[in-house]
């Protein structure tokens, strides 16, 4: 089932993930037996309808929630007996997440709210800054830095939630739709600045996409269906 | 760590400012109302407390006459001055007695005149009533005896006769009596009734018999006991004499009275105990409103701050770090609200102290539980509903509405 690899060691493994929600007449199963394997260093584009468990499986691979069943290796580590604080220091240290729907601080401004995981990082004051707002401006943002979330189109609301997703180059970044709300020459460039990261860095990427040309950007495509994979395929990679 | 947590803190509460004012707002209504009103209710206690040791202390009168409403009844045989010595002899733990006449009179002087009370009374009589000299002296054994009229006047009609002028030595008027002014007391002020206990002129009880009342009859027998403790033994032993030298049958009604002062100031005490633990309940009230007021800020924002709870989780937040951070605000706000309660509680108390006559006693105590209170109501209210979102799972703290 595993992807082809050949960038590197299993960043990810996923055996037998479940994901349910309720239970009897009302349950649903999000995610209904996954296996997943994905190299350090790939990129990967996640497809399928809405509702096939794209957000659920990004949201257990950001070790944002824990599956009902299966385990998830991380860097070679179970994670099925990780504490909460564990898992904290994890996306800590490793993880940069964007959201479908951005979860910024409210009334807080965009410098701040990108400096944030660099403040848990224990980053000084005045390295926070250069980097928050070098995070800014790769994502066309400059200038902007002291709007609050309000005062911020969509789209830029989006491109802030990239920015502190990257701030703190993680080992994975993962990427729930962040183009969603951007016009196409927008989108270009924010995943241009991805695939550079992927490349430069060497950051493994994955992004939820609905849109072939994203998906276009990765070396690889999965595609959800009710709740499993329904198709695991090497792209050409641009 | 710490010093950025106290940063993103203080961050925190200006970035919040409606909610962070309503929180402290509560606790400084909370702690303020608290020490005022129990402050004041203190004062009022003490104020009475210290108007009923100036109306004289550890002392009993006897008047002619039951206890009846309305005042003395007619017909009593009146007291004498041999019931005044007969007490100070037969009556163990009997300090000093004290008999007097009163008759309210006009005082005249030059061309002021002012109607107060005429007081025939003994030396003995400003131990009794705690009376002070203020200018002059009191009564020499031959006015005593009854010789020159002298008088001594109190500071009410000192005032409205001589205004600025020196007494001493002037010749007033009262009623038929020319008499020499020999004294005049320390004011007293008024009392717990809202009475003038400086309207009075005194004059030694023989010329009052003599010259005003034409008998021997004597109106009143103040005394005072030894001790506070003497009060009820001396009491009882003062009924029992009376009776006896008024020959009242046995299981007659008393043909006269005993006043108690203790027995009045304890009346007060409790009603202004009444009055203070009146006012601490509607602090409590105050308090515990306050202190709602504060939960239902926190409780409101809990959404708004789970989802942040969630945010900064989902970024690398360990549960202990936001909670630290949200402890850190909640301490600084409840700390910021009772500082400024306690200090708008004891200014206003004293204000208001002063605009009413009250001492101005604060209670450490009161200030300290009301303090106490709200503090650990902004605290626990702005803690537990973090410590509970930071438990979650990031991804239902993001969710939570
Ligand atoms: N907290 C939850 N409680 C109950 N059901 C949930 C919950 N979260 C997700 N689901 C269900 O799980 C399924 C998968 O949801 P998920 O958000 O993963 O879909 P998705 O593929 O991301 O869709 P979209 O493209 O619209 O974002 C859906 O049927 C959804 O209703
Ligand atoms: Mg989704």
């Amino acid at each position: 089932m595993s992807g082809p690899d050949d960038r590197g060691a299993p960043l990810i493994v996923m055996r037998d993930v479940f994901k349910i929600y309720g239970s009897g007449e009302s349950e649903v199963r999000a995610l209904d037996g996954v296996d997943l394997t994905i190299a350090n260093g790939d990129f990967v584009a996640v497809m399928g309808p809405s509702g096939s468990g794209k957000s659920t499986c990004m949201n257990l691979l950001g070790c944002l929630d824990r599956p009902t069943s299966g385990s998830y290796y991380f860097r070679g580590v179970d994670l099925a007996n990780t504490t909460l604080d564990q898992l904290a220091l994890i996306r800590r240290h490793y993880l940069g997440f964007v959201f479908q729907g951005f979860n910024l601080l409210a009334r807080t401004t965009a410098l701040e709210n990108v400096e944030l995981p660099l403040v848990y990082r224990g980053l000084p004051t005045a390295e926070r800054r250069t980097l928050a707002a070098k995070a800014l401006a790769d994502v066309g943002l400059q200038g902007r830095e002291l709007h609050t979330p309000a005062e911020l189109s969509g789209g830029q609301q989006q491109r802030v939630a990239i920015a502190r997703a990257m701030v703190t180059a993680p080992s994975l970044l993962l990427a729930d739709e962040p183009t969603g709300n951007l016009d196409s020459a927008r989108k270009l460039e924010i995943m241009h600045l991805l695939r550079a990261l992927n490349r430069d860095r060497g950051i493994t990427i994955i992004v939820v996409t609905h849109e072939s040309d994203v998906a276009q950007f990765a070396s690889r495509t999965v595609t959800f269906r009710d709740g499993r994979i329904e198709k695991d395929e090497r792209g050409a990679a641009a | 760590m710490f010093a950025s947590t106290l940063v993103m803190a203080f961050r925190e509460i200006r970035r919040n400012m409606m909610r962070s004012v309503l929180t402290t707002l509560g606790i400084v209504i909370g702690v303020g109302a608290v020490i005022m009103l129990v402050t004041l209710g203190q004062g009022a206690t003490d104020r009475v407390t210290a108007d009923v040791a100036k109306m004289g202390v550890n002392m009993l009168t006897v008047v002619p006459g039951a206890e009846r409403r309305g005042g003395a009844s007619v017909g009593a045989s009146s007291l004498t001055l041999d019931d005044a010595r007969a007490i100070l002899a037969q009556i163990p733990s009997v300090a000093t007695v004290a008999p007097s006449s009163g008759r309210g009179m006009l005082v005249v002087y030059a061309n002021q005149n002012w109607s107060s009370t005429l007081t025939g009374a003994t030396n003995d009589y400003f131990t009794v009533r705690d009376l002070k000299i203020g200018t002059g002296r009191i009564f020499n054994e031959v006015e005593s005896q009854g010789g020159t009229p002298a008088c001594i006047l109190g500071p009410t009609v000192q005032r409205q006769l001589f205004g600025q002028q020196d007494p001493i030595d002037a010749t007033v008027r009262v009623g038929k009596i020319a008499c020499r002014v020999i004294g005049t007391t320390q004011p007293k002020g008024q009392n717990t009734f809202g009475m003038d206990q400086d309207d009075f002129v005194l004059i030694p009880l023989a010329t009052f018999q003599r010259r005003i009342l034409g008998s021997h009859d004597v109106g009143a027998i103040s005394l005072s006991a030894t001790s506070d403790a003497a009060i009820p033994k001396v009491k009882e032993q003062l009924g029992l004499l009376m009776r006896e030298r008024r020959k009242l049958p046995y299981g007659a009604p008393d043909d006269f009275s005993v006043r108690d002062m203790k027995e009045i100031s304890e009346t007060l005490s409790s009603v202004t105990g009444a009055l203070t633990a009146l006012l601490g309940a509607v602090a409590a009230v105050s308090l515990v409103v306050g202190g709602i007021g504060i939960m239902n800020i926190m409780l409101v924002s809990v959404t708004e701050r789970t989802r942040e709870i969630g945010i900064r989780l989902a970024i690398g937040a360990r549960a202990h770090e936001v909670l630290l951070q949200f402890l850190v605000e909640a301490v600084m706000l409840s700390l910021f609200g009772g500082v400024i309660g306690m200090v708008l509680g004891l200014g206003g108390s004293y204000a208001a102290g002063r605009a009413l006559k009250f001492p101005f006693r604060v209670m450490p105590e009161i200030v300290v539980i009301a303090f106490a209170f709200s503090f650990v109501v902004g605290v626990a209210f702005g803690f537990f509903p973090a410590r509970r979102a930071a438990r979650m799972n990031p991804i239902d703290a993001l969710r939570h509405e």
